[in-house]
């Protein structure tokens, strides 16, 4: 299925390496039939600015969210969307963004949502091709626009909603991988980023808390497997086999832990909670923890 | 949605109409453009970030000061190349605010940043980084004009 996985020996170490390429990889890559690139950021202005030769811009606010609910595009939404784009469901889809890849990740794990096959992150995001001199073009990609087929979105597998949280208090394993400010309760916003409507600060009970960085190395990419490991199944006290469920503020920065756990530790049932603290902070009745510790699951 | 922007003053008012006038699908690369256009730091500020305001309410590292001489508001702002967004947001200030007097900045509206039919291109937050913006501009110039 699609184009051979990058063989780099970084990437052999995790749990599903043809999950992630390298700048290098991209490059040589660049213009193959089949593979398609797409940037995902959360300045909407960037991919303008430049972009890496052919690729396509998909914007979390505009194109992968549903203009009215709060909740993502269709079906019939994403084939619309992906059509627009040029992209067939076979087609091997590398996306890469600012911010350490925060709304890439999040862009693939909406992907993800609609079971596109083959999709693969750029591992270090623009940041790690930028700061390698790598090319740049503001001339946008002619599209010919594909039939991506109507495929229905499984909320089953990778998306947790409230009352799931809720019911598995106790029972699963929570990464809270925002700030430790905000996991503490001192603030319901990340550093230096405005409110975004929480009515309550802190924590969901268990959560334990691993700032999504924590998994980034200096480059920009994932750090190696065995760090990886340290952290999450040494400092977080995840074991191999557990169900976990991760969430931020919004879900986009837990999608980039999401994709950690899933594609580069190998966990097999790992949901992002993309309701995250704008929705648990303003709930009614739900348990909140502040503090430091990850506190007790309620009794029932 | 109140598109009653009468009481702009005219420099601000030619802008908000750049964007309204221009078909949604361009006016991100009218914004762009704005981008483009935020004009260099004075030098006193440019090795002396110190001597500007953090505007935390913008989701990237930007800085203003607002100075006011023979009652003209000149407000400075810094962004950094890679928050494109924000820097157009800037631009648009420093651009429509630069040579206003005192009260005319305090009477534009707070929610300013919503008047330039932006809402369906870009997500509330980031709009809020303008509004913050806006705000710590209209504060210095309080503590200035007194």
């Amino acid at each position: 299925m699609g184009i051979a996985a990058d063989p780099n020996p970084k990437f052999q170490q995790y749990a599903h390496p043809e999950r992630l390429v390298s700048t290098e990889w991209l490059a040589q890559h660049l213009g193959e039939p089949g593979l398609k690139v797409v940037e995902s950021d959360e300045d909407v202005l960037l991919y303008e600015t430049g972009h890496i030769p052919g690729a396509l811009k998909i914007d979390w606010h505009t194109d992968l969210n549903d203009p009215v609910t709060r909740d993502y595009v269709d079906g019939e939404g994403f084939a619309r969307l992906l059509s627009s784009r040029g992209i067939s469901r076979d087609d091997t889809v590398v996306i890469y963004g600012d911010k350490n890849n925060w709304w890439a990740a999040y862009a693939l794990w909406v992907f993800t949502l609609f079971g596109h096959p083959d999709v693969r992150l750029l591992d270090g995001g623009r940041a790690k091709w930028e700061a390698e001199g790598r090319e740049y073009t503001t001339e946008r990609p002619e599209i010919a626009p594909s039939e991506y087929p109507v495929v229905e979105r499984d909320d089953t597998r990778v998306r947790a909603f409230r009352d799931q949280v809720l019911k598995a208090l106790g029972t699963e394993k929570l990464v809270d991988v925002r700030s430790a400010p905000e996991y503490a309760g001192e603030r319901t916003t990340a550093p230096d980023y405005p409110e975004e409507g929480a009515l309550r600060a802190g924590h969901i009970p268990t959560a334990a808390n691993v700032p999504w960085a924590r998994a980034v190395a200096e480059d920009g990419g994932y750090r190696t497997r065995e760090e990886l490991e340290q952290l999450y199944l040494g400092e977080a006290g995840l074991s191999e086999g557990d169900d976990v469920i991760a969430y931020c503020r919004i879900g986009e920065r837990s999608s980039h832990t999401w994709f950690a756990l899933t594609h580069l530790l190998g966990f097999e049932n790992v949901r992002n909670y993309d309701g995250s603290w704008t929705e648990w902070g303003s709930l009614v009745g739900v348990p909140v923890v502040q503090g430091a510790e990850p506190g007790e699951a309620p009794g029932r | 949605m109140s598109e009653d922007t009468t009481a702009l003053p005219v420099q601000l008012q030619e802008i908000v109409e750049d964007f309204t006038s221009t078909p949604p699908s361009e006016r991100l690369q009218l914004l762009l453009e704005f981008s483009e256009e935020l004009p260099e730091l004075p030098e006193r500020y440019r090795d002396h970030p110190e001597l500007m305001e953090p505007v935390p309410e913008c989701q990237s590292p930007v800085f203003v000061v607002t100075e006011l001489r023979d009652g003209h508001v000149h407000p400075y702002i810094s962004a950094p190349a890679e928050a494109p967004t924000t820097r157009g947001f800037g631009s648009v200030l420093a651009q429509g605010l630069d040579g206003l007097s005192a009260d005319e900045v305090r009477s534009i509206p707070g929610d300013f940043a919503f008047s330039l039919g932006l809402t369906q291109l870009i997500s509330p937050l980031r709009l809020h980084g303008m509004t913050g913006l806006l705000a710590r501009i209209k504060a210095q110039v309080d503590r200035l004009a007194g």
